[in-house]
C-alpha cells in the first residue's frame, strides 16, 4: 500500500560531495549501543526522511550533526572532511540549521528575539535592530502562514508555537544543512502543510534537509528518500518512491523476537479500573482495566500521553474529567503519598531524575516510601532497615556489595533493580512501569522481566509502560496502543505483533490484520 | 485538530482586560501608580508637590537609581548583590577621607572611588564566577567584608562636613533649570544602561544567561564572563552611589548606607527585575526607586510613624514577588490549555 | 551514571551511608568535622596565645552565652539549608519576638500590662506565625525562598518598628534575666549553654535517627524522587519554616533578657552569622548534605574566634571575619576537591576524569550562581 498522493521528484545528488555525512559512527550512553557503525549522508536539493522506533538511533544522529554529542568511532563529514563539531554555535555557524525535538527557547525573551538569538540583526554602532528583527520575523511566520506576535514574550506560548519559533529560528539562518527533528509533532494539519511548502522551497534553493518524523505518511509526502534505522544500525536507504508503509514498518521492526520468560498467571478480580480519564492538552477518554495476575502493556509513541495518564493514577497531577477505582473504591488521589497508601506504586522513566536519591544506599533508597510505616515510633532501626533492604535486594538479585553501597555506584541495571524494590516494599496492589528496562544491559533485562513477570503471578496487576517493543508484546497480556493522546487500539496477547502495534501508534490502522508480511 | 484562531489567541495577550495589559508592563503600572501617589499625597497635604520638598528628596532617589542600575544587571542573571550597600559605605567613606585628608584633589577623589567600587564588584564577581560560591552566600558575606574594610579605613575617625573642601555639598541642592543635578546624572545612567541592555550584545547575553543560561551556552554565550561584568558594573555604579551620598550628606562614618541594600534590592525588584532572571528593565527599576522613594517622603509629610517604612518595603517586595509568580502561572496555564489533543 | 570518585564534600550522616571506608566507624568524621575540629583547637591555641584572660572561665562563660542565640539558630537553619531553602528573616524575627514581649509586659499595647509568661508564649507564637508565613509563601505558592524571606526580612522588622518606636524596654524581672544571663551557680556554665545543648540533641535525634531527618535529607538530595516516593516535600518544608521561626523567636527572647534591653535593633545581622554557622559546620549550601554534630563544632569555634578577636581588641572586624569564614567554607570543599583530582590524576596516570561516556546528573541543582 502506497501513500503517495503526488510524485514525488527524485532530485538526486546535485554536485558532488555530500555537504554533511557521518562516516561509520558509532556512539555508545552506558548499557546502550545508540549507533554503531552508520554511515549517512545529506545530499543537497533533497529531503531525506529518517524513521524508526523510539531508540533506534534518531536523536543521537541528530545531536551528531548539531554538534552536541561526539562520535565514539567515526567521523563527521562536512564537504566530504572529518571535521569536529564543537558545539551547537560551531555547527550553526558552519551552515548546519536544526530544529530539535525539544524547544531550546528563552521564556523570557521576546519571539523576535529567540527567532534570531544568536545572530540578531546589526543596525548603526554594531546595536540590535529591533525594527528590523521584528520585520523579518514577521516576514518568516507569513512564509509559515502562522500568525505570532513577535514581539510577545515566549513564556506561556503552546508547545506547537515554541515549535513553530525553533522552525523559524532554523530558517533564519542561511543553512547548507537543515535538519528537522520531528518538527510536526505538535503542528496542525495546515501548519504542516505550510512547513512542507517551506521546506520544498527550501530544497529547491539546494539545501539538504533531514526530516525526522514518526508520521510515516508525512515521509511519503515529502521527503525524497527514505532511511530507515534500527537498533543503531542504518537498514536501508532509498528513494520513497521504491517503498511501501509496510516496508517502512517492516524494516523498523524486523528482529528475531526473543521469548522472555513469562509463566500465565490466573488472572482474578479487576483490581484498577479507569473510565474516560481525560487531561485536557495530555489525553482524552482513557479507559481500561487491570485485573489482579494482569500485565497491561501500554504501547506509543513518545509524547503519546502515556507517562502523563500514570502520573494522574499516581497522585502526582489531576485529571480534568472521569473515574478510576482502586481496589473497588474511588480514587481521587492528590499526592503520591495518599496513591501509596492505597496500594498503587508508580515507577517512574527517568530513575536519575525521579527514581532514585544519589547520595543514599541502597537501604536508604529502599525504604524511602515505607519509613512511617516501618518505624512508627519516629527512630530508625539501622538493623531492621538493612535487613528489609537485603531482602528485596537478593530476591531481585541486586549485585553490590552491600545494601549500605551508595546507589550511584551501581549499574544501570542493578539500579533499576533498587528502584523496583523500593516500590514492592510499599506492597502495592497496582504497580505501574514506566520504561523499566531503559538503559539497562541485557542480562539484567532478563531478570527485570523475570521479577515483573513473578509479580504478576503473585497477584498484583501491572501496567507495563514501555517504547520497545518486543518487551511490550513479550511481556503483556493484553496492549492498549496510545495515538496522541487517545486509545488507538487494544490488542490481545494472542493478536498482537510489532507491525500491528506500530500502526496504532503511528495512527495508521490496517485494514488487513495480516498485512504486513 | 485544533484550531489555529485558538493557537493564535494563545500568542497574544489577553487584550481586551486592561488589568493583564497593566501586568504586562510594570513600568506602565509603576508610572501609573506613582501618578496617582503624588496625586493623592498633594491632596493630603499641601507640603508634599512642592518644590522645594521634591527636590530634596529627588536627590536620595537618584542615589538608590543608580545603585539599582548595578543591581538589576546581576538580578537579571539570576544572581543578587547583598553588598551592594556596604560598596557604598567603603567608597563614600574613602573619598571623603581622602578630601579631608587634603590627599587628593575632588576629582581624583572620585576617580579613586569609582576605582575602589570596581574592584569591590570584581571582587564579587571573582567569588561567584570562579569560586562557585552562590551568589545570595558570597555577598552575604562580602556585605560584611566590605563594611569591614570601611572600618579599617575609618579607624573610628568620621568624614566631618567642615572638613571637606568648600561647596563640596552644594551639587546635591543644585539645579539646572529646575532639574537637580543628581536627578541629570540620574537620568543620564539610566538612558545609557536601558540602551546597553537593549541594544547591545552585552545587554542581551545579560539576558539570554538569566533566562535559561543552558540554552545560552548553546549560542556561544559565555556566562562566566557576562555574570562577571555584570557584578564589576554593580560596583562600578555603587561607587557613583556612594560618592553621590558622600556629596548629599558631607558627614560620614564607617557605618554609612548601612540597610539600603534592601532599599536597593526592593527598587529593583518592585520594578519588575523578576528575582528569577532574564527580564525587567533598568527603567522600571528607576521607576521602582521612585515610587519607593516617594512613599518614604510621604510617610514623613504626613507625619507618619517612620517605622512603617520597613514594613512597606518588605511588603511591597512580597506583593511583587508574588504578582510575578502568577503572571508566569497564568502564562503556564495558557499553555497547557492550547495544547492540541 | 557516573561513580563520582573526587566526591570529597561534607560526610554524608544522612543515615547508614559513607560507610564504606575501611576506616569503618571513623569514616563520616575523617572529612570537614575533622577539619574544623583542628580548626578549633587551633583557635583555643592562638587565643592563649594572644591573651592570657582567652583561658578563663569568664571568658568561657562570656563567650559561650554570647554565641547561644545565633547557636540555636543555626541548629534550626541547618534543616531548611539542607533541603534546598534559606531563611533570611530570622535576624528580624528575632527583633520582633523581643518587641512583642517587651511591649506587652511593658503596656506599650493597648492590652495594657501583661504578665511576662504570657507575653513571651504570645511572643513565642507570633515565632511559628512567622515562620508559617514564609513557610507557605514558598511551598504553596511556589516562590523562591530567598526573595520571600528577604521581604519578611523587612516586613518582620518593620513591625518590630511598630510596636516599639523609639522606645527602649529595661528592667525585666530578675527571675528570666538572670536565666539569659547567669552562670549554673558554682560553675562558668551559661545556663544557656545546656539549653542550647538539650536542644542540639533533639536536633541530632530528629535528623540523624528519626525518619524524619532521612526525608529531610532526601529532600534536599533529591526533591522530585523524594516527591515520588510520597515524602510530603511541602508539609515538611513548612514545617521546617515554622521551627525556624520559633527557634528565632525564643533567640529573640533570650537575647532581650540577656541584656535586659529590648529595642526594635535586636538581633540586627545575625543572619549572616547563623549562615555562617551552618556552612562552616558542614552544612552544603546546595543541600543534601551536613550533620549537625558539626553545627555544634562550628558553634565552638565560632565562638571562640568572636572570643578572640574581642579580646585582641578588634571587635569591629567580628562581622567581617564571620563573612570571610562563610565564603571560605563554601570554596573549602571546592579546593579540597580540585587538589584531590590533581592528586589523583598524577596518581592514575593522566586519566581525567569527566571525558568520556555522557555524565548524568541527578536530581536538580539549587538555581543561582553562574
Amino acid at each position: 500500500m502506497s501513500g503517495l498522493n503526488n510524485p514525488v521528484e527524485n532530485v538526486g545528488v546535485v554536485g558532488g560531495t555530500p555537504p554533511l555525512a557521518l562516516a561509520n559512527v558509532s556512539k555508545r550512553f552506558e548499557a546502550t549501543q545508540a549507533l554503531s557503525d552508520v554511515s549517512i549522508e545529506m545530499r543537497p536539493g533533497e529531503v531525506q526522511g529518517l524513521v524508526g522506533e523510539n531508540g533506534a538511533g534518531k536523536s543521537t544522529i541528530v545531536k551528531t550533526f548539531a554538534g552536541i554529542l561526539q562520535p565514539d568511532t567515526g567521523s563527521v563529514l562536512l564537504d566530504g572532511k572529518p571535521v569536529t563539531l564543537h558545539g551547537p554555535a560551531n555547527a550553526r555557524s558552519l551552515g548546519i540549521a536544526v530544529v530539535h525535538q525539544e524547544p531550546h527557547l528563552f521564556p523570557d525573551l521576546t519571539v523576535a528575539e529567540n527567532v534570531f538569538i544568536g545572530h540578531a540583526p546589526r543596525g548603526g554602532l554594531g546595536s540590535v535592530n529591533w525594527r528590523k528583527m521584528r520585520r523579518d520575523a514577521e516576514s518568516i511566520f507569513e512564509s509559515l502562514s502562522v500568525s505570532l506576535d513577535p514581539s510577545s514574550k515566549v513564556l506561556g506560548l503552546s508547545m506547537a508555537d515554541q515549535q513553530l519559533i525553533e522552525i523559524a529560528k532554523a530558517l533564519s539562518v542561511d543553512a547548507r544543512v537543515l535538519i528537522l527533528d520531528e518538527p510536526t509533532a505538535s503542528l496542525s494539519s495546515h501548519e504542516v502543510e505550510r512547513l512542507f511548502a517551506i521546506v520544498r522551497q527550501t530544497r529547491d534553493r539546494g539545501v539538504a534537509v533531514l526530516f525526522v518524523s514518526h508520521r510515516l505518511e508525512e515521509v511519503f509526502e515529502l521527503c525524497d528518500r527514505s532511511t530507515v534505522l534500527r537498533d543503531g544500525k542504518l537498514v536501508i536507504t532509498a528513494p520513497t518512491s521504491e517503498l511501501t508503509t509496510a516496508d517502512l514498518v517492516r524494516h523498523m521492526v524486523g528482529r528475531s523476537v526473543s521469548l522472555f520468560p513469562r509463566s500465565t498467571a490466573k488472572v482474578g478480580e479487576v483490581l484498577l479500573d479507569v473510565r474516560n480519564l481525560t487531561r485536557s492538552g495530555f489525553f482524552r477518554d482513557i479507559s481500561f482495566s487491570v485485573r489482579s495476575g494482569e500485565i497491561v502493556g501500554l504501547a506509543g509513541l513518545v509524547g503519546a500521553g502515556r507517562s502523563e495518564v500514570a502520573r494522574v493514577l499516581f497522585g502526582l497531577d489531576k485529571a480534568d474529567s472521569g473515574e478510576v477505582d482502586l481496589n473497588g473504591k474511588r480514587a481521587n488521589f492528590a499526592s503520591p503519598s495518599e496513591a501509596l497508601g492505597a496500594g498503587i506504586a508508580y515507577v517512574p522513566e527517568d530513575r536519575h531524575l525521579d527514581g532514585l536519591v544519589a547520595g543514599f544506599s541502597i537501604a536508604e533508597n529502599v525504604t524511602l516510601p515505607i519509613l512511617p510505616r516501618l518505624f512508627p515510633r519516629f527512630f530508625t532501626n539501622g538493623s531492621r532497615e538493612r535487613n528489609l533492604a537485603r531482602g528485596y535486594a537478593e530476591r531481585l538479585k541486586v549485585r553490590a556489595t552491600g545494601v549500605d553501597s551508595l546507589v550511584e555506584a551501581l549499574s544501570g541495571g542493578n539500579q533499576q533493580k533498587v528502584v523496583l524494590a523500593k516500590w514492592l516494599a510499599t506492597n502495592p496492589r497496582v504497580l505501574i512501569l514506566d520504561e523499566p528496562t531503559r538503559g539497562v544491559d541485557i542480562g539484567a533485562k532478563v531478570e527485570v522481566h523475570r521479577i515483573i513477570s513473578d509479580l504478576a503471578a503473585s497477584g498484583l496487576g501491572i501496567i507495563l509502560i514501555s517504547s520497545e517493543l518486543p518487551e511490550v508484546l513479550a511481556m503483556s497480556d493484553r496492549i492498549m496502543v496510545l495515538h496522541e493522546g487517545r486509545i488507538s487500539a487494544e490488542i490481545p496477547r494472542a493478536e498482537a505483533t510489532e507491525e500491528r502495534v506500530m500502526f496504532a501508534a503511528t495512527g495508521q490502522f490496517a485494514e488487513d490484520a495480516s498485512s504486513g508480511e | 485538530m485544533a484550531s489555529n484562531v485558538a493557537m493564535a489567541g494563545s500568542a497574544r495577550s489577553r487584550a481586551g482586560s486592561i488589568v493583564s495589559r497593566l501586568m504586562q508592563s510594570r513600568e506602565l503600572t509603576l508610572g501609573i501608580v506613582v501618578v496617582v501617589l503624588c496625586g493623592l499625597v498633594g491632596y493630603l497635604t499641601p507640603n508634599f508637590l512642592v518644590l522645594g520638598n521634591l527636590q530634596s528628596v529627588t536627590a536620595m532617589i537618584a542615589i538608590i537609581a543608580i545603585a539599582g542600575l548595578g543591581e538589576t544587571l546581576v538580578i537579571i542573571t539570576k544572581n543578587v548583590d547583598l553588598s551592594v550597600e556596604s560598596t557604598m559605605g567603603v567608597v563614600a567613606y574613602c573619598v571623603g577621607n581622602e578630601l579631608t585628608q587634603k590627599h587628593l584633589t575632588v576629582q581624583e577623589a572620585w576617580i579613586f572611588g569609582l576605582a575602589i567600587g570596581i574592584a569591590l564588584g570584581a571582587t564579587n564577581g571573582v567569588i561567584v564566577t570562579i569560586l562557585k560560591v552562590p551568589s545570595i552566600v558570597a555577598t552575604l558575606g562580602t556585605m560584611a567584608i566590605f563594611r569591614g574594610i570601611a572600618f579599617f579605613v575609618a579607624n573610628g575617625r568620621d568624614v566631618v562636613l567642615g572638613d571637606l573642601p568648600d561647596n563640596y555639598t552644594d551639587p546635591a541642592y543644585a539645579s539646572f533649570f529646575g532639574v537637580p543635578y543628581f536627578v541629570i546624572l540620574a537620568l543620564a545612567l539610566i538612558a545609557v544602561m536601558a540602551v546597553i541592555l537593549k541594544y547591545t550584545s552585552f545587554g542581551r547575553d545579560l539576558y539570554a544567561v538569566g533566562s535559561n543560561a543552558d540554552a545560552a551556552a548553546t549560542i556561544g554565550v559565555r556566562a562566566r564572563v557576562t555574570v562577571f561584568a555584570a557584578f564589576t558594573i554593580g560596583g562600578f555604579f555603587a561607587g557613583i552611589a556612594g560618592i553621590l551620598w558622600g556629596i548629599y550628606f558631607g558627614g560620614i562614618d564607617s557605618t554609612t548606607a548601612g540597610g539600603e541594600s534592601l532599599v536597593v534590592i526592593a527598587a529593583v525588584v518592585v520594578g519588575g527585575v523578576s528575582i528569577t532572571g532574564g527580564s525587567g528593565t533598568v527603567i522600571g527599576a528607576a521607576l521602582g526607586a521612585l515610587f519607593l522613594g516617594l512613599v518614604n517622603n510621604a510617610l514623613g509629610v504626613l507625619s507618619v510613624d517612620q517605622s512603617w517604612l520597613q514594613v512597606f518595603y518588605g511588603a511591597v517586595i512580597l506583593i511583587a514577588v508574588s504578582v510575578d509568580a502568577i503572571i508566569q502561572r497564568q502564562a503556564q496555564l495558557n499553555k497547557a490549555r492550547s495544547r492540541i489533543r | 551514571m557516573t561513580f563520582d570518585t573526587n566526591a570529597t564534600s561534607h560526610s554524608d550522616a544522612g543515615g547508614a551511608s559513607a560507610k564504606r571506608s575501611a576506616l569503618g566507624v571513623l569514616a563520616p568524621f575523617i572529612r570537614w568535622e575533622m577539619l574544623l575540629l583542628i580548626i578549633l583547637v587551633a583557635t583555643i591555641l592562638i587565643g592563649n596565645w594572644a591573651s592570657g584572660d582567652f583561658l578563663t572561665g569568664l571568658n568561657f562563660s562570656n563567650s559561650i552565652n554570647n554565641a547561644m542565640e545565633v547557636a540555636i539558630m543555626a541548629l534550626a537553619m541547618a534543616p531548611i539549608i539542607i533541603t534546598g531553602d534559606i531563611d533570611l528573616s530570622v535576624e528580624s524575627m528575632v527583633g520582633l519576638s523581643g518587641a512583642v514581649m517587651g511591649a506587652l509586659w511593658a503596656g506599650l499595647t493597648p492590652f495594657g500590662m501583661v504578665p511576662l509568661p504570657i507575653a513571651i508564649v504570645i511572643a513565642l507564637l507570633v515565632g511559628v506565625i512567622g515562620g508559617l508565613f514564609n513557610g507557605i509563601l514558598v511551598t504553596r505558592w511556589g516562590l523562591p525562598a530567598l526573595v520571600v524571606t528577604l521581604g519578611t526580612l523587612a516586613l518582620y522588622r518593620g513591625l518590630a518598628k511598630v510596636l516599639m518606636g523609639t522606645n527602649v524596654v529595661t528592667n525585666l524581672p530578675g527571675g528570666y534575666t538572670d536565666f539569659a544571663f547567669k552562670n549554673i551557680p558554682g560553675t562558668f556554665i551559661p545556663w544557656t549553654f545546656p539549653t542550647f545543648l538539650i536542644l542540639a540533641v533533639i536536633f541530632w535525634a530528629v535528623m540523624h535517627k528519626t525518619w524524619i531527618g532521612r526525608e529531610i535529607f532526601a529532600i534536599g538530595k533529591n526533591k522530585s524522587a523524594a516527591r515520588y516516593s510520597g515524602v510530603r516535600v511541602g508539609t515538611t518544608r513548612t514545617a521546617l519554616f515554622v521551627v525556624a521561626g520559633f527557634v528565632a523567636a525564643l533567640a529573640g527572647i533570650i537575647l532581650a533578657l540577656r541584656f535586659d534591653s529590648v529595642r526594635s535593633s535586636n538581633g540586627i545581622n545575625m543572619t549572616l552569622t547563623v549562615v555562617t554557622i551552618a556552612v562552616l559546620g558542614g552544612i552544603d549550601i546546595n543541600g543534601g548534605k551536613g550533620t549537625i554534630t558539626g553545627v555544634v563544632l562550628a558553634v565552638l569555634t565560632l565562638a571562640a574566634v568572636q572570643s578572640v578577636l574581642r579580646l585582641v581588641g578588634v571587635s569591629a572586624y567580628i562581622d567581617a571575619a564571620v563573612g570571610f569564614l562563610l565564603i571560605f567554607s563554601v570554596i573549602a570543599p571546592l579546593l579540597a576537591r580540585k587538589t584531590q583530582s590533581l592528586f589523583n590524576r598524577g596518581r592514575l596516570g593522566g586519566q581525567s576524569p569527566g571525558t568520556g561516556p555522557q555524565r548524568e546528573s541527578f536530581g536538580q541543582k539549587r538555581g543561582g550562581g553562574v
